[in-house]
């Protein structure tokens, strides 16, 4: 195809434009409209679009929410077949549930010149249901450990390359100084199924724990959720900030950048402005290394992407797809790479990012991301098995509730309103209910 | 002795307004901070000020659009709503009959079942008559839930106008829509007033069915908050920006007609 | 009352009342048929193999759930705190407001300006602005002045809760307070203080009782917008800790929007009537006695 002729040294501009003459030529011009959440990626998606709409002559109309009321608009949308939006923003966790209700259109007659090979293979195997694609990757994510690097120089420790959860509690308990508001870790505290219980999910699965057994029985009264929880509310309470049950991946990385967390285990994304100087104040202090480990290495560190997909009620599907051509490929990244600074590249979905000489000298936690996300595995994310796949969920259209719930219960014994026996007695007593109303058990 | 007691009210007064309106001043204030300001310890009152977030917002987002959408539906939906209302009211208070109270207490028990309860059947009403995206939607959706508070309250303002300048126009032989128009309306004009008022704030800052029912196209200003708030990263600065933008217009309509607003908001109280 | 006989009256009132009980009679009566429906039958968005009829299942499990005691408690002690602030502190606003003080003007603007606000914005500014404990505006004065700062929203999460629905709600209780009050005959007050009534006694033999009426109407308007707070505990507590500042709203919010359970939302959304209908049926009805409707 053409796009392969176009030198990758030619200036942004006029490569996005030779890119879209490919596509151009496959659609006719139409006003979609795209469902998508306001992370910085996508506002940066949204102001480079009109290099593709002025090439194909198409219109998008951008409509732009918050996650959890994205995911409720979109969901409405889809089930009730409303058709609101051609393209939609979703993560791993809905495609593989969507798709195998039919509701998004297979995407896997993309054209050779997008390389889908390119695409990390467990990626493109976390989109994947029944054999087919169902959504593209636009940015995807691991978890890892931050810490600052001046607070351990200063005390003359060092940051195994594999920590150990028992390591992390010793440092924390070190760098807790409440006096001077600053904490020796922060952990995600707000409930929500994204929230408080993506970490803790991945703490249960390193500490040999799982959600379900293999014939869907919760198992929330296990030793292993007993220990993982005792073992996060005692480091939080301990060395946690205040607050902590309202402190979602937001709050903390703003506690971070700001100063007061020494050790903070989330979200590879979250590097991205912890680096840059106009944001965080830590920016030259901040370091990183793999998530720490319990127990088991399984599934210790978690996996998200952001992926766009077309449900099956767009009336503009050829449109949409030459949209989705254009915003995941190669070239796209290249483009944000050079009109915004490759620091600010959606991460975590190419092979070709993580060649990229400009990417690895601008991102220096470019090769953990990719290995995080390498190692990542979705299919088994436990030492026992299940009959689920997700590392920090669970693939069943129940879970949302589930997740939700059971965090309710989590940061409840967080603020010492419950015990740990009684949270974990009140999440199994819940979720039983929930799985046998949904007909998994009797 | 007296006077000193009345600078002590104003005293105490003005402290506690300021203190009351000071969450909405520092939320101002955050808006012209940089993100790593905003959420600097110990708080910042001294700082560099900067125009950046409102200038990022204005190039992201179409503000007047979104503004525009927020000005249509409060309007039409309070011009709807008085058209209803009025005949209503005034036929409840001056012609009370055996059931006018059981009518006013059950519109008044309809506004008390949650929104969300009821979503997805209208979500389902609205896909099937082609209203989904629609102004129009959310212009029947706040009228309606609007109307009982409007019914009652031009009800209880109405019931305090003498009864007998009604009469005397009867007697005149002017009919009821006349006496209405004529008589009536000019008495009652700041109930009326202050009830229409009333809605277009409620209508304003409606944010569920606002949020739930649109896309693009009929999305007002509280859809335009739910672009700003909690992407992933530091955003307290530009949200606040975009608070301000969304609040801006309703406030100083509200400021300019308080008097308007207090003189209707009697509830029957004021002879 | 009209002179003329009632059945005369009635004819001539139903073409003005028909349009507005008719249009909320449908507003009611077809989401409300839909949603006593959709109680009964197996519907969640997400799965569309779950289908057929649930019998009572639906409410079986909510009825069971061993936390909706609480949550219709937690709704019942949101609504009766915010209206004893707001009406209390509405109350004595309203007299020091009514003394007459240089720029009254503007300090009743100050004063009222809250409610204009959208709730998802004001639950915004005090969760991130003012009441974050590390960042926030209030730990910040705290731990200026020694102390160390609280933890709102973990140690006192419904009470931050009542605190920023107060602070949306008191404009509007303290407007129709000082409007009532108003009206109040200066001679009458004058003749009070001549009998020599103190302030005190100026305050609650005569301008409280002045206000009793409004008082009544703020408890009707503010219990039925009360019962439906949902923005402020989504956006700052999304119901927690544990299930500590969950109402009925949040509840049934959780069931639709969270798990899309229809089914299970309409059970939840048919207790929600029939607790609106038992709280207007005690409530307003008292209420509207003493307002001689």
């Amino acid at each position: 195809m053409r796009q392969h002729l176009v030198p990758h040294a030619l200036a942004g501009l006029a490569l996005a434009a030779g890119l879209l003459a490919t596509t151009a030529f496959t659609a006719t011009a139409a006003t979609i409209t795209i469902a998508t959440v306001n992370n910085s990626q996508m506002v940066e998606m949204q102001k480079l679009a009109p290099i593709w709409e002025k090439a194909t002559g198409n219109k998008i109309n951008w409509v732009v929410l918050e996650e959890n009321v994205l995911r409720q608009r979109v969901t409405t949308d889809i089930s009730t077949k409303s058709g609101q939006f051609d393209i939609l923003t979703i993560g791993s966790y809905e495609t593989p549930i969507w798709g195998k209700q039919h509701w998004l259109v297979a995407l896997d007659d993309f054209p050779a010149a997008y390389d889908m090979n390119d695409v990390f293979p467990s990626v493109r195997q976390a989109l994947t249901e029944s054999g087919h694609l169902y959504a593209v990757p636009f940015y995807a994510e691991s978890s890892f450990t931050f810490y600052r690097k001046d607070l351990f120089d200063k005390a003359g420790l060092t940051m195994p390359a594999q920590p150990k959860y028992s390591e992390i509690q010793g440092f924390a308990d070190k760098f807790t100084d409440r006096a001077h508001q600053q904490y020796g870790i922060c952990l995600r505290g707000k409930p929500g199924w994204g929230e408080n219980m993506a970490y803790l999910d991945t703490l249960v699965n390193t500490y040999g724990g799982r959600w379900f057994d293999e014939k869907w029985n919760p198992q929330l009264n296990t030793k292993p959720w007993h220990d993982a929880l005792s073992f996060y509310i005692d480091l939080m309470r301990k060395d946690g900030p205040p607050g902590a049950n309202s402190n979602g991946f937001n709050e903390n990385q703003a506690l971070f950048a700001t100063g007061h967390c020494a050790i903070w285990i989330d979200a590879t994304s979250g590097a991205g402005l912890l680096y840059d100087k106009n944001q965080s104040q830590v920016a030259d202090k901040v370091a990183f290394t793999a998530a720490p480990i319990a127990r088991v290495p399984n599934g210790s560190h978690w996996f998200w992407a952001w992926a766009m997909a077309i449900p099956t009620t767009s009336k503009n599907v050829a449109v949409a797809k030459s949209f989705l051509q254009w915003s995941t490929s190669r070239d796209y990244i290249e483009l944000v790479g050079k009109t915004d600074g490759w620091t600010v590249v959606p991460p975590g979905t190419r092979a070709s990012t993580y060649e990229n000489p400009d990417y690895l000298k601008a991102a220096p936690f470019a090769g953990f991301v990719k290995t995080a996300i390498m190692t990542a595995d979705l299919n088994h994310p436990t030492a026992e098995k299940v009959p689920y796949t997700g590392i920090q969920y669970v693939a069943i259209p129940e879970f949302q509730a589930i997740g939700t719930t059971v965090g309710q219960m989590v940061a409840a014994a967080l603020t010492g309103q419950m015990s740990v026996d009684e949270a974990l007695k009140q999440a199994q007593a819940s979720v039983t209910a929930t799985m046998q109303q949904a007909g998994y058990t009797q | 002795m007296n006077r000193f007691k009345t600078q002590l009210a104003g005293g105490i007064a003005w402290i506690i307004a300021i203190l009351n309106f000071f969450p909405i001043f520092w939320m101002l204030l955050a808006s012209f901070k940089s993100e790593v300001e905003a959420v600097q310890t110990p708080p910042l009152f001294f700082f560099h000020p900067t125009l950046a977030n409102y200038r990022d917002i204005f190039a992201l987002q179409d503000y007047a659009g979104y503004a525009f959408n927020s000005i249509a539906i409060s309007v039409l939906a309070t011009l709807l709503m008085l058209l209803v209302a009025v005949p209503a009211a005034f036929a409840m208070a001056f012609y009370p009959g055996r059931y006018t109270r059981d009518i006013l207490l059950w519109m008044l028990s309809t506004k008390m079942l949650p929104a969300v309860g009821v979503l997805v059947p209208i979500y389902l009403l609205s896909r099937d008559l082609g209203l989904l995206d629609t102004r129009t939607a959310l212009v029947i959706i706040d009228f309606l839930s609007n109307l009982p508070i409007a019914v009652w309250m031009l009800f209880t303002f109405f019931r305090e106008t003498p009864k007998d300048i009604i009469e005397a126009s009867r007697i005149d032989g002017a009919g009821v829509g006349q006496t209405i128009l004529y008589v009536l309306l000019p008495l009652v004009a700041p109930g009326i007033a202050s009830t229409a008022l009333l809605s277009i704030i409620l209508c304003w800052n409606e944010a569920f069915w606002s949020l739930n029912l649109t896309a693009h196209n009929a999305a007002p200003l509280t859809a335009f908050i739910a672009s700003f708030s909690a992407p992933q990263g530091l955003f307290w600065a530009r949200l606040s920006a975009a608070s301000v933008l969304a609040i801006a217009p309703i406030l100083v309509f509200g400021w300019i007609s308080q008097r308007q607003l207090v003189r209707g908001l009697t509830f029957g109280a004021v002879k | 009352m009209p002179p003329d006989g009632r059945s005369a009256s009635r004819v001539r009132t139903f073409p003005l009342i028909a349009p507005s009980v008719g249009v909320l009679l449908v507003w009611m009566i077809v989401p409300l048929a839909m949603t006593l429906w959709f109680s009964f039958r197996r519907y969640n968005l997400l799965n569309p193999m779950l289908t057929g009829f649930a019998g009572l299942n639906n409410y079986r499990f909510l009825i069971r759930d061993p936390a909706l005691p609480a949550i219709l408690i937690t709704t019942v002690v949101i609504v009766l705190a915010i209206l004893l602030i707001t009406i209390s502190a509405g109350v004595v606003l309203a007299v020091v407001f009514n003394s007459g003080f240089p720029g009254q003007g503007i300090a009743r603007v100050l004063m009222i300006s809250p409610f204009f606000v959208m709730p998802t914005v004001s639950a915004l500014i005090w969760k991130n602005l003012l009441m974050h404990p590390v960042n926030g505006l209030f730990a910040g004065v705290m731990r200026g002045l020694g102390f160390t700062a609280i933890d709102w929203f973990g140690s006192w999460p419904l009470s931050s809760i009542i605190i920023i629905v107060s602070w949306e709600w008191l404009p509007f209780a303290f407007l129709i307070l000082l409007t009532a009050l108003q009206s109040l005959d200066e001679e009458q007050l004058e003749a009070a203080r001549l009998d020599g009534a103190g302030s005190l006694a100026v305050f609650f033999f005569i301008q409280v009782p002045h206000m009793a009426r409004a008082i009544s109407v703020l408890v009707m308007m503010e219990t039925i917008f009360l019962l439906g707070i949902f923005a402020e505990i989504y956006v700052t507590t999304a119901g927690g800790p544990g299930i500590a500042t969950t109402n009925l709203p949040f509840l049934i919010y959780q069931r639709a929007l969270l798990a899309f359970n229809v089914g299970s939302a309409s059970a939840a959304g048919v207790i929600a009537i029939i607790l609106a209908n038992v709280m207007a049926a005690l409530l307003i009805r008292t209420i509207a006695r003493r307002l001689d409707v």
